[in-house]
């Protein structure tokens, strides 16, 4: 999973091709506590880099999800709509949120990858 | 100012608590199984709750205080029997609530189950109102733990024999470990169970036998969607000084008797709102969706005219969707009435509907 880099605001995203996938990262899901509410971006609609593209509600509360990326939304993931208890089960890999195409390869650049994203969520939540 | 710790701290910490502060108390909001399997659990087996931050008011005195504390709630205290509880409020001269309240008659007088967040304030105004005549204590040195769901009264008579013949709403005094504990069948989750009130001393070791003998520690985030779906009012939320009992749908909590005689602080406007009834009501709201509507949430009708708020909302686990409670003008209160409620700019419907959204039945009577 070399590929994969991370957001400060707790996105994981895998790029492969033009195509990023992007989904909230287990520490994320760990600070939130049992989600029961997502709500992603309508297909076909284009999000901006840190702007918000979708919502997840705990019992507690709600908290925007950011894309880390500009692109065009190209899928959604309903299963995480219709369950959204999926996101605590597997926040990295089968309950990512939505795909872009994404515009510039260089907004890649200024993400961390896996060992400074650990580094900065032990720090955050300390 | 620093914030207070239960004596059941170092229990929480061993059970992983996550803690917020709460009324200036560190509490915990949940445990490691988290929020919704915590809930499910009190629903289907038991759950511990630590409530020793709410405050524990005994008041000394005889039959001149039965009088004198009828003049405060509107209750019929003077016919309440040894160990009996009734929900009440503390109420200003336009009936707005500075708390709502459990009493129980004890021998020595009435023991008053506060909100931890309005105790002192709570203390402050009842020791003026009843001239310093009675002896007042608001006792610091008692937990009070919470045990809910199906399976307590098993679990707790196995540590306090006896406690399986309590009747809803009624307590006594028992023993464990040879020390004198107060017990109420009574709780705040819809569930059947029981409030113990206990030394500091006492209350790590006491709560461990209850966690031994299979009940399992509850935080207060899965208490607080308990009580929601159970339709229960939570103070500072459906209650406030701005809000009388008749707007808050509790006149059942009002007795008939006292509201013939009206000599009590709030009367003249209790009873102008019952006759005359009110302009805004306290309601359950039902979202047709997923969409979780939070406090402050505005509520729309048909015609996109505002007519209220929301007071509390959240998923509700048992319900297993969201649910919420909130303040509508009255003539949009009916049962089944469609309104909209705007979460992040958007209008969703959602359906006025009666409470609670989650019912079991409370042990009543004798079996």
């Amino acid at each position: 999973m070399s590929d994969v880099k991370y957001s400060k605001e707790h996105e994981w995203i895998k790029l492969e091709g033009d195509v990023a996938t992007i989904g909230i990262t287990k520490h994320a899901t760990e600070m939130l506590g049992d989600i029961v509410f997502t709500e992603l971006p309508e297909k076909g609609s284009n999000v901006e880099k840190d702007g918000t593209a979708g919502v997840v509600e705990s019992t507690k509360a709600a908290s925007d999800v950011y894309t880390p990326v500009s692109g065009e939304v190209v899928e959604i993931n309903q299963a995480i709509v219709d369950d959204p208890s999926k996101i605590n089960q597997d926040p990295e890999n089968t309950a990512w949120f939505f795909k872009l195409k994404i515009k510039d390869k260089s907004e890649m650049d200024s993400l961390m990858n896996k060992d400074d994203y650990d580094k900065f969520a032990k720090e955050s939540s300390s | 100012m620093e914030t207070k710790k239960t004596s059941l701290y170092k229990l929480h910490q061993d059970h992983k608590a996550k803690f917020v502060e709460f009324a200036g108390y560190q509490m915990p909001i949940q445990y490691a199984d988290g929020i919704v399997e915590e809930h499910k659990f009190t629903r289907n087996h038991s759950g511990i709750f630590d409530v020793s931050h709410m405050g524990q008011l005994f008041i000394y005195g005889n039959e001149d205080l039965s009088k004198d504390l009828e003049k405060i709630f509107p209750l019929d205290l003077r016919n309440l029997k040894l160990n009996q509880s009734k929900y009440s409020f503390l109420m200003n001269d336009d009936a707005g609530i500075y708390d709502d309240l459990i009493i129980t008659k004890i021998k020595e007088g009435f023991l008053i189950i506060l909100n931890a967040a309005c105790k002192l304030n709570d203390f402050k105004i009842l020791k003026k109102l009843l001239n310093d005549k009675y002896k007042m204590i608001l006792d610091e040195k008692r937990s009070l733990i919470a045990i809910q769901g199906p399976k307590s009264v098993e679990i707790l008579n196995v540590i306090v024999g006896g406690v399986e013949d309590l009747n809803f709403m009624t307590g006594n005094w028992f023993s464990f470990n040879e020390e004198k504990i107060y017990v109420t069948r009574s709780g705040y989750t819809g569930e059947d169970g029981f409030e113990i009130s206990v030394a500091n001393d006492t209350a790590d070791e006491f709560t461990r036998k209850l966690i031994e003998n299979g009940a399992k520690m509850i935080g207060l985030g899965a208490r607080d969607t308990l009580r929601l779906e159970a339709g229960l009012c939570l103070y500072g939320h459906e209650l406030d000084k701005d809000k009388t009992p008749v707007e808050a749908n509790l006149r059942w909590a009002i007795s008939k008797e006292r509201i013939s005689k009206g000599d009590f602080i709030g009367s003249d406007i209790i009873i102008k709102q019952l006759n005359d009834g009110v302009t805004k009501v306290r309601v359950g709201i039902k979202p047709e969706g997923r969409i979780i509507a939070r406090e402050k949430t505005k509520i729309f009708n048909q015609s996109d005219l505002y007519i209220g708020e929301i007071t509390s909302g959240t998923f509700g686990p048992s319900v297993n969707g969201p649910v919420a409670m909130g303040y509508v003008e009255n003539e949009f209160s009916k049962k089944d009435t469609k309104v909209f409620l705007e979460v992040r700019g958007k209008k969703h419907p959602a359906n006025i509907c009666g409470l609670p959204f989650y019912k079991k039945s409370y042990v009543k009577g004798a079996i």
